[in-house]
């Protein structure tokens, strides 16, 4: 059966991951190439294969599970280590391998001057490895190893030009952030092992439903739980600090994990255990608020940001605030959708933003770009193709569909759903805006910087097949007012609930449609008046001292830095410092001490005198006899 | 005979007491002997004829004889006797005294604890019942005394030994 | 045709090695300390001797003959010592050889 390969996609990357560690060093580049790009594409094939069999016979109730080996048996703790298949993994496992597949392309262009080239596709592999077995995992625990792994290849590939210490410190910083999520996930998966008895995703959610009534504690503080691990690994409020410091990694590397795979693992993660999430209104509002909170957060920064790809960084924060709003409201398949689309689009500029950057030699800002339009053309209509998603432009684009779905599911989910509707509304206008700017500064006006290498086939082909994607990739799941094609949320229906209730009426839809249709373009025509037309765009404005502090405020992500260094960091390390002789490490000196001083003591009974030492006999002989006298 | 036993045992007691008070090495070298001299009666009146002539021949002629040896080797004369008695002072005594003392008691009190007993000399064990015994039983002990004299002998030998040389015995 | 209580002689024995200890303890002069451990050893060899006889063997003269060559070794060994003492210190204070102190 075909789908007995499952096992494969996940194990492909992993081969070529020991492949590439063991012969590090010796194997000449072409092979090392081959093997790592070459593994992710055998497994994206296979996993096309595998869909194109679940798709055509679905297998009972829409799951496949496949084990592959039992962990531990210990004292009815056997958890065993399977994959399970059903459309929500599917969709998952299609994104990361293709996505992951033509980014592993591009980077063999891209990484080939890096003495580091064995070193990088070993880690990227390991990732692709990670990654899959996290929406593959059949129990929590697999998708906790799934989820450890990426966070450390994280860490590795932000640090991967190790030598700078800057590039160490943000890779450090990342990891530490998404450690406190991690720390809450775990505690919850205590919680729900200790309450729940089983960690099987599956099961799980039955037994909460049954045992749990809805809002109790245990489901709000385990769902609290998961949402905190959820909000460290996909950098949202407060956790959001470490994604725009980690772009000092390679590019591909911003492109695979800080984009399309890593960083929607809290998605999924929320996505997978939706029942905890329903039985815990609470934390689903949380989940709501808090998106449409960093999703206009990020949107601001973003705004200020002269980096390249510091302004693709905190507008990956703000799409996935999107998909955290869609979720909080009950919209499942929407905050799916867009995870898909976003994938694409997302790739695909920091794809392009790679290109620019490696034939400016290296060049990030962007106000020492420009004129790229006539040199660069591909890559200019790249990114132009994947702002214009981004920015949701209508009817052409994936990013219009998706986007769509989510505004007008909010609309029309709870009482609060206009408030968020709204927020989410000057989020696509600020979206529109912070990304045409980066066009319009980048590619038009006059060229700053000489171009050095012009992009390969290797790295043209991914950005074209991406490209094509951004467009094509919304048309699977048309609204209501539009042809009413729901195929991407009927796929998704066996795994997750459905959307809304009732259907609203395809009017009010239509306007919901309009509505954010106008916002987008006009987003577009503000940057483009602002910084196409006005001859220097930045500094105008910039004159209002007021305009300048929240131009900084805006450029330092809030301050979020400055208050956890002030909140969390300076008091640690004085702490640390005032422990600097370790207080608890006086308890064994004091042993120390106390066994010195004893034999100090008893030292002064050695007088080296005859007598001295004969009365001590006889006083001990005098002594026992009593003692056998008296005893 | 039992007063000889009680005669004996005060002037062995005496004797002792002026040995160990004593300021000049060959007065209580002296006195030991005469201590020596009680005790073998003692022996004798005990019936061990045997012992009470070993004590005469070996302990109080071969040891002291040595000791005195030694001292006359010595040669210690007036500054030896000024010296002891600058380091014999009353107050010295009362700790020493205290801790026999206690140990005396304990030991008299071990001693009278038990049923009374009675010691008859009616046949002295001679000379030949402690031979028989000697080689028969206890050959081993014969042997293993003969060579501890003989490490003795090797031993007094060596350590005695003047080094020209600096350092080393 | 003695009558004597054991004890009496054992007591005896006890007197005199207590009064060797006294003087162990107390003389500070070294030859004087070695004479005291005589006294000692021969207060045992008493006891020893009064024990064979109220058992009426031998072995009691035994053991006094054992501890005599004993204190025939110990003692010439031990004057051997004090004559390279005297040898090296030109004392005979037995508080001067404290070289194991501390």
């Amino acid at each position: 059966m075909m789908l007995d390969l499952l096992w494969l996609v996940p194990a492909l990357p992993l081969a070529g991951f020991l492949v590439l560690v063991l012969g590090r060093g010796s194997l000449p580049r072409p092979v090392v190439a081959a093997v790592g790009v070459g593994s992710v594409g055998v497994a994206a094939l296979i996993a096309l294969l595998v869909a194109i069999a679940f798709l055509s016979a679905p297998p009972p109730g829409s799951a496949y599970t496949q084990v592959l080996w039992t962990w531990v048996d210990v004292g009815g703790f056997a958890p065993q280590a399977a994959l399970y298949l059903d459309p929500l993994s599917l969709v998952m496992m299609l994104v990361i391998t293709i996505v992951g597949f033509l980014i592993h392309l591009y980077s063999s262009e891209f990484m080939a001057d890096d003495e580091g080239y064995g070193r990088f596709f070993a880690y990227m592999n390991l990732f692709v490895a990670a990654m899959l077995v996290l929406v593959l995992a059949d129990d929590l625990l697999f998708l906790y190893l799934g989820w450890e792994g990426v966070g450390l290849c994280s860490y590795l590939l932000i640090g991967f030009w190790y030598r700078d210490p800057a590039n160490g410190y943000a890779a450090r910083k990342a990891f530490v952030v998404t450690r406190v999520g991690d720390t809450a996930l775990i505690i919850g998966l205590f919680l729900l092992f200790a309450t729940l008895g089983t960690l099987d995703i599956q099961e799980l959610m039955q037994r909460a439903e049954q045992q749990w009534p809805p809002a109790s504690g245990f489901a709000v503080a385990a769902a609290a739980l998961l949402l905190g691990g959820a909000l460290g690994k996909s950098a949202q409020l407060p956790l959001q600090t470490w994604l725009p410091d980690a772009m000092a990694g390679p590019t591909p590397v911003s492109a695979l994990i800080h984009a399309a795979t890593m960083v929607t693992a809290g998605v999924y993660l929320i996505a997978r255990t939706h029942v905890l999430f329903e039985l815990a209104p609470i934390v689903q509002s949380a989940v709501a608020i808090i998106g449409a909170l960093t999703l206009l957060l990020a949107g601001f920064s973003a705004l200020a940001q002269s980096d390249i790809k510091r302004i693709l960084a905190y507008s990956t924060i703000s799409q996935i605030g999107y998909m955290f709003l869609a979720l909080g409201a009950g919209a499942w398949s929407a905050a799916i959708f867009h995870f898909m689309t976003h994938a694409f689009f997302k790739a695909l500029l920091f794809l392009a933003a790679g290109a620019v950057i490696l034939s400016l030699h290296h060049e990030h800002d962007i106000f020492r770009m420009g004129g790229l339009k006539e040199r660069l053309p591909v890559v200019y209509w790249s990114f132009l193709i994947g702002s214009a998603s981004l920015a949701s432009l209508p009817l052409v684009t994936a990013g219009f569909y998706s986007k769509e779905m989510i505004l007008w599911e909010t609309w029309a989910s709870g009482s609060a759903g206009g408030v968020l509707w709204a927020a989410g509304l000057i989020g696509a206008f600020i979206t529109a805006v912070y990304i045409f700017r980066a066009v319009f500064i980048v590619f038009f006006g006059e060229a700053k910087t000489a171009i050095g290498h012009r992009p390969g086939y290797v790295m043209i082909v991914p950005l074209v097949v991406l490209s094509v994607f951004s467009v094509i990739g919304g048309f699977v799941e048309l609204p209501p007012s539009l042809g009413h094609v729901p195929l991407f949320s009927e796929l998704l229906a066996p795994s997750l609930p459905r959307d809304l209730a009732p259907e609203p009426a395809a009017g009010a839809q239509l306007v919901l449609l309009l509505v954010t249709s106008a916002v987008s373009l006009l987003g577009i025509y503000v940057a483009y008046r602002r910084f196409l037309q006005d001859a220097r765009p930045f500094e105008a404005a910039a004159g209002a001292p007021a305009a300048t502090t929240l131009q900084r405020l805006w450029f330092e992500g809030w301050g979020f830095d400055r208050l956890y260094d002030r909140l969390f960091v300076r008091p640690f390390m004085r702490t640390a410092q005032a422990n600097r002789n370790d207080v608890v490490d006086a308890f064994y000196e004091g042993v120390a001490l106390a066994n010195r001083s004893l034999h100090h003591l008893l030292s002064w009974t050695q007088t080296g005198r005859v007598r001295w030492y004969a009365a001590g006999i006889a006083a001990g002989a005098a002594g026992v006899v009593a003692l056998a006298v008296y005893g | 005979m039992e007063a000889a036993f009680y005669i004996a045992a005060a002037v062995a007691v005496f004797a002792t007491l002026m040995v160990i008070t004593r300021l000049n090495a060959v007065h209580a070298l002296l006195y030991l002997i005469v201590s020596l001299l009680a005790v073998a009666v003692i022996f004798f009146v005990l019936g061990a004829p045997f012992a009470a002539a070993l004590e005469v021949i070996i302990y109080a002629g071969a040891i002291v004889v040595l000791f005195i040896f030694v001292v006359m080797l010595l040669n210690l004369g007036e500054a030896a006797v000024a010296q002891e008695r600058s380091w014999l002072n009353p107050r010295l005594w009362a700790g020493p005294a205290l801790l026999s003392l206690i140990l005396l008691i304990e030991l008299a009190y071990l001693m009278l604890a038990g049923p009374e007993e009675v010691v008859t000399s009616t046949t002295p064990t001679g000379p030949k019942e402690v031979g028989i015994v000697l080689f028969g039983p206890y050959l081993l002990a014969v042997e293993l005394a003969a060579m501890l004299l003989l490490a003795a002998l090797v031993g007094a030998y060596h350590l005695a030994q003047r080094d020209e040389r600096d350092g080393g015995l | 045709m003695a009558v004597l209580p054991t004890e009496y002689g054992l007591l005896l024995a006890a007197l005199l090695f207590a009064l060797g200890l006294l003087g162990v303890l107390v003389r500070r002069n070294i030859i004087f300390m070695l004479m005291s451990v005589e006294i000692m050893l021969n207060a045992a060899g008493l006891a020893f001797i009064v024990a064979g006889a109220r058992w009426g063997q031998a072995d009691g003269q035994i053991m006094f003959i054992l501890i005599l060559t004993l204190a025939a070794a110990e003692v010439a060994v031990g004057l051997a010592l004090i004559l390279q003492m005297y040898h090296r210190l030109a004392t005979l204070d037995a508080d001067a050889v404290s070289g194991m102190r501390g």
